[in-house]
């Protein structure tokens, strides 16, 4: 049999979408450099860390939401994956927590 | 999804069959609980680290005054220093500054091939994916040199005492290894070599597997199947793989 390429229809480039992946782009590398300029400002910390971990979720926020599309994916979905979460702030909250109560030295 | 083959048919309730509930295909939602486990993971070697470096006591005083000892848990500042080319010169995380650009921009390159994929314009799928690659390769060889440098270690070493036949003794230790380095504890090195090694290999499988889709795109397996969606599952996974490394930079490197 002859080789038949599939009829394709190249629809052109939404540039209104690929703007806002790039500024996506642009907010997840300005909140790194904050990230960065806190690193060498603020004194270590718990509330510096507290930043860090609320920048952390922003970013992981755009990640996910945008880069990953689950804003947009139906709500069971969307629920599907977030609620188990919990269980991992559960554990980071429980475990540091007892680790402060170890002693090794 | 214009161009999924999943069939979503609109029956009278979902419990009827032939119904997608949550409105994407099987292979993409494998794919997200696949993800969900693999987060899991990583939460639990994230969070031992917590545990273990609470568990520890940290440095006392001013930073510049820092030095490297068994006796405290190390300022990640003060180990990843280094960048290639330089010597001498203390430019605390830059390179890692640099790892986390170029680990975004192959994340974006990646979400363009997937835009590219809904419009069926192969060629800009191919380009995308090539560039996403080399992001991952970077990604990979500038790992390579950071767990080189560490591994081979800086400077003339650290003391560190240890207890030998039941006594404090002090040793030079240069480097690291699973045993001792010179940064400071050994769970500190361990850590080190768990966490940013299963993170690297995930960006190793990562690219592979973007290889394989832009191998498949090359030779028209998507437009013969009429749609890009393994573009879009693969997407997911890379996506993920820089998740992971946002979290591995802020409580690894940051904090």
């Amino acid at each position: 049999m002859a080789h038949h390429e599939p009829q394709v229809i190249v629809l052109p480039p939404d540039k209104e979408k690929i703007k806002k992946l790039w500024r996506v782009a642009l907010i997840l590398l300005l909140v790194t450099m904050v990230e960065f300029i806190i690193a060498f400002t603020l004194p270590h910390g718990p509330s510096k860390t507290f930043l860090f971990v609320i920048l952390t979720i922003v970013k992981a926020g755009y990640i996910v939401g945008e880069f990953m599309h689950l804003r947009y994916e139906v709500k069971v979905l969307f629920w599907a994956v977030l609620v188990p979460m919990i269980f991992i702030v559960w554990m980071l909250v429980a475990f540091v927590y007892e680790g402060t109560k170890i002693v090794t030295y | 999804m214009a161009h999924s083959t999943a069939a979503v048919s609109h029956g009278k309730s979902v419990w009827d069959g032939g119904t997608s509930p949550m409105g994407v295909s099987y292979g993409k939602l494998m794919m997200w609980f696949f993800l969900m486990s693999d987060a899991f993971t990583f939460s639990g070697l994230l969070i031992t680290y917590g545990l273990v470096r609470s568990s520890n006591p940290a440095f006392v005083g001013p930073v510049k005054d820092f030095f490297f000892s068994t006796t405290h848990w190390p300022i990640p500042e003060k180990v990843y220093d280094a960048i290639p080319f330089v010597h001498g010169v203390e430019l605390p995380l830059v390179f890692v500054g640099f790892m986390t650009f170029v680990l975004i921009m192959s994340s974006v390159t990646m979400v363009l091939a997937v835009e590219a994929g809904h419009r069926m314009d192969r060629q800009s799928v191919e380009k995308w994916m090539l560039w996403t690659i080399v992001g991952g390769l970077t990604f990979l060889s500038c790992q390579a040199w950071e767990w080189t440098h560490f591994i081979i270690g800086s400077g003339d070493g650290t003391p560190m005492a240890e207890v030998l036949n039941g006594q404090w003794v002090q040793h030079m230790v240069q480097g690291a290894n699973l045993h001792e380095n010179q940064y400071g504890p050994p769970a500190f090195a361990d850590f080190f070599f768990f966490i940013t090694g299963f993170h690297g290999f995930h960006v190793f499988s990562g690219v592979l597997f973007n290889w394989l889709i832009y191998y498949n795109t090359a030779t028209g397996v998507y437009d013969r199947r009429g749609h890009y969606e393994m573009v879009e599952k693969v997407g997911l996974y890379w996506h993920f793989v820089d998740l992971v490394w946002v979290f591995v930079f802020t409580f690894f490197y940051l904090v």
